[in-house]
């Protein structure tokens, strides 16, 4: 994190369904606590069906961003999804974007027909590392499923993603909003899910 | 979890656009909330909705746009606030209300709010409503932020009751479907009163001449009230090289331009708030400080247009100036704006480079994006009823084999026209579209015509606007098979109750009409299913399809499993049994896989055989009874 930036542009990204409005609101929400002017932009139209969604979150100290972050100006990218942090970075990355991508694909219904190839994970590292200064690979939806439910990846993800401080947001200022969001089983829940997260890139 | 109830001025808050248009609603005493739900413009209604009993507001979810311009009309006329929402498509249904309304004026502040999607994100077009607002004569206003569409929400209320007339706003998907810092300002007591209409006075357009006369003074006055709105801004040098004049989202994404550009000192951005009438003054005087004005507005070019027609008028004043915008091709005619799209017009004018990154990256991304991006086409959510429902049809159609199709509207369902409906669907458009497609088709048997048409509806569509088109069907005897898909929900934009559900926008338990009572009060024949029943399905389909004559309804019921998913644990565990599936060597083309193509199902190169994506399936159970080899094993949970 460089003291001097006023600015940060965070893409949440991933299909429909996991959870990624939710994640990118929580996240808002923590940054306007803090003082910051937060602005998500959302294409969730079609979430529930398949496609992909991406939310674009933007924060300055100094004022209001637009809600589309420009071509090339990504800092952070957090992917539920392998191809889609891909996507992402091919319009919203630069060299010294740092991506954080979750490994289990969901596969769109034109690779299921056989009509589209899916890329082997390993392809898809190497152009992931091609195309950002680092990225950090986190099993978000296999541990989420041993804890009971896939749903829990998106917070798994961000746990992983506040332990990299790469953002101005500490893991305690988000359990915070979290408690102010869920109630008992649930925040008990999604506490532990953080916490996984964090502890995956402690390890 | 909505909070625009909190009573805390001065809290800042994360809202949505339109959550901050329902605070500023609740801050302006508004009493009576009204919508047909539709993408981008939902949330304002339903979160007025979830706070209706402790704000003491009647909510509405009406059937149709017009019915829920009405309905707020008569608030209005018997002294209360009200607020009707609507997407951009629901602003033409209103608007044979609406190009009334205009005439007759109005009492207490009523303010009517569109929500535009531009790139067409959930919408059927990507039509821009403002000249609705020209067309009525009628003032409209556009935020270009989250605070502002609080306050203009705000304001608006007490400009529509100053004038007597419905006062416009307009919303895009980056303002009312982002979220941003809005402070919040206090909620008034409540003032107690007494809703009352006058009966003295007859609200209607007559006399039309003089009021349609007065609507053109009102447009004389609005001006000169816009011209000292707070909402009109102005940014930059004070004699630009170039004017930016823009609205609505384009304030910020042009600010980001200039910075990236580093055209700060040279190029003046001057954002209207107030886009009609238009607040000549003020432009005229802005215009007279440059040689050259770039516009960039969503998405047609209603600023473009309307500011050249007040440069004619005043040429003699200002003198010629360069216009950049849609017209001259530095902006795309279609789709919505970005900052990347202002930087592309402000280059070519100012004829400067800009490399957002460097050749080699961008070389290596378009490698990327050509070769490993597979497409991720919408398609049902697994478990989805619509997915059996097209599947049936679709074999119904095969076994008639008379080259039959599908019509349909909005919904959905309407992905139905991809390959998730096998693109059985072949013409639609609105809502209720289908219908009356159908009914049209089926009155060409003498002309030749022998093709059986088949009109998808959804269950809150059938409410909005197929129900005229099922009643014109029967009535001129047209031979058609309607089908209604009733999953319980206006699904497509979050499961909104509908007059079938038994439940109202205020939570209050209603008798549900029932769709096959109302058919068959039309004199429809009408037959009802389960789609997760497959064969019976087909086999009522084929019934309708072989009965010649009148209007045949197959409602297909089964509610969305978005919402069955929330209140039930999954029926069923579905896995494949590797050892019965034979894979490639299936004389099925992989059914299940390529054809069916639930996204919970997935093919596994490795062993060439069928697997379930266990973090996808809902266990709803269908494809068990796809697999012609009985691979497809279900089993209760």
């Amino acid at each position: 994190m460089n003291p001097q930036k006023d600015s940060y542009n965070l893409i949440i990204t991933g299909v429909g369904g996991q959870g990624n409005v939710l994640s990118s609101q929580l996240i808002g929400q923590a940054f306007v606590h803090k003082g910051y002017f937060t602005t998500i932009g959302e294409t969730y139209g079609a979430s529930q069906r398949g496609g992909s969604v991406m939310s674009h979150i933007r924060i300055s100290l100094k004022k209001q961003l637009s809600p589309l972050i420009p071509r090339g100006k990504a800092d952070v990218i957090a992917a539920l999804e392998p191809v889609e942090a891909l996507r992402v970075l091919t319009h919203y990355g630069n060299p010294e974007t740092v991506a954080i991508v979750n490994t289990r694909p969901i596969y769109p219904v034109d690779v299921i027909a056989g009509n589209e190839e899916y890329p082997e994970l390993a392809e898809i590292k190497k152009s992931l590392e091609t195309l950002s200064r680092k990225v950090y690979y986190v099993p978000a939806t296999d541990r989420a499923m041993e804890m009971g439910s896939a749903i829990l990846g998106n917070m798994i993800m961000i746990g992983a993603l506040l332990e990299l401080k790469l953002l101005p947001l500490r893991i305690e200022e988000f359990r915070h909003t979290l408690s102010k969001n869920f109630n008992d089983k649930r925040l008990e829940t999604n506490l532990k899910a953080l916490e996984e997260g964090s502890k995956i890139i402690q390890a | 979890m909505s909070t625009i109830d909190l009573n805390a001025p001065g809290k800042e808050l994360l809202l949505m656009g339109n959550e901050a248009i329902a605070r500023g609603a609740l801050e302006a005493g508004v009493k009576v909330c009204t919508a047909y739900p539709g993408t981008p413009s939902t949330d304002i209604i339903e979160n007025l909705a979830s706070v209706a009993k402790s704000m003491g507001l009647y909510v509405e979810w009406s059937t149709n746009e017009k019915v829920a311009l009405e309905v707020a009309s008569a608030a209005s006329f018997s002294g209360l606030r009200s607020i009707c929402a609507m997407k951009q498509n629901g602003l033409n249904v209103a608007s044979d209300y609406l190009l009334s309304l205009n005439l007759i004026g109005i009492e207490a502040g009523l303010l009517l709010v569109t929500c535009d999607d531009p790139s067409a994100h959930s919408s059927s077009n990507e039509q821009d409503s403002r000249p609705f607002a020209k067309l009525a004569d009628l003032p409209l206003l556009e935020p270009s932020t989250f605070q502002e569409a609080k306050e203009m929400t705000k304001w608006a209320f007490a400009l529509s009751e100053e004038m007597g007339i419905v006062c416009l706003m307009r919303g895009v998907t980056r303002t009312s479907h982002a979220r941003g810092n809005v402070t919040l300002g206090p909620l008034p007591p409540s003032d107690g009163r007494k809703a009352w209409f006058d009966k003295s006075r007859q609200r209607n357009t007559n006399p039309i001449f003089q009021k349609h006369d007065q609507l053109h003074r009102n447009l004389i006055r609005l001006e000169e009230i816009f011209a000292a709105s707070p909402f009109n801004q102005y940014i930059g040098p004070e004699r630009p090289d170039v004017l930016i004049i823009t609205c609505g989202s384009g304030w910020l994404y042009s600010q980001e331009a200039l910075e990236l550009l580093g055209l700060e000192d040279a190029v003046g951005i001057f954002k209207i708030g107030t886009t009609w009438p238009l607040p000549t003054k003020i432009i005229i005087e802005k215009l007279a400080k440059t040689e050259k004005v770039l516009f960039i507005e969503e998405v047609d070019s209603f600023l473009e247009g309307n500011v050249k027609e007040l440069a004619a008028d005043f040429s003699g004043q200002i003198g010629p100036k360069t216009f950049f915008g849609k017209r001259s091709q530095h902006i795309p005619f279609f789709g919505e704006m970005n900052a990347d799209r202002v930087i592309d017009a402000l280059r070519k004018i100012f004829n400067m480079r800009y490399q957002a990154r460097s050749p080699e990256y961008e070389a290596q991304a378009a490698e990327v994006a050509a070769k490993m991006l597979p497409s991720r086409a919408l398609g049902f959510c697994p478990g989805c009823s619509h997915r059996a429902s097209y599947w049936s049809i679709k074999n119904a159609l095969q076994l008639d084999n008379r080259q039959g199709f599908a019509t349909y509207d909005i919904g959905c369902y309407a992905l139905g026209r991809g390959p998730a409906g096998y693109y059985l669907l072949k013409t639609g458009g609105a809502m209720g579209t289908g219908t009356g497609l159908a009914s049209g088709f089926g009155k060409l048997a003498d002309f030749g015509f022998a093709q059986p048409v088949v009109a998808m509806c959804g269950d809150s569509t059938f409410f909005h606007a197929a129900m005229p088109a099922l009643v014109n069907a029967c009535y001129n005897k047209s031979s058609i098979v309607m089908v209604i898909l009733d999953n319980s929900a206006t699904a497509m934009t979050g499961f909104q109750p509908h007059p079938g559900v038994g439940r109202n926008a205020m939570g209050e338990e209603v008798a549900p009409v029932e769709i096959e009572a109302v058919c068959r009060s039309f004199g429809a024949k009408v037959l009802v299913t389960d789609p997760f029943d497959l064969d019976g399905t087909k086999q009522k389909m084929l019934q309708a399809l072989e009965d010649p004559v009148g209007a045949k309804v197959v409602i297909m019921r089964r509610k969305c499993q978005m919402l069955k998913g929330k209140e039930e644990k999954p029926p069923y565990k579905v896995r494949v049994n590797p050892e019965i599936c034979i894979g490639d060597d299936c004389g099925c083309d992989r059914l299940c896989t390529r054809v069916f193509k639930c996204p919970g199902l997935m093919w596994d190169k490795k062993s060439a055989k069928a697997r379930i994506d266990e973090v996808i399936c809902v266990g709803c159970g269908v494809c068990v009874e796809i697999c012609p080899e009985k691979a497809i094993i279900k089993e209760e949970m």
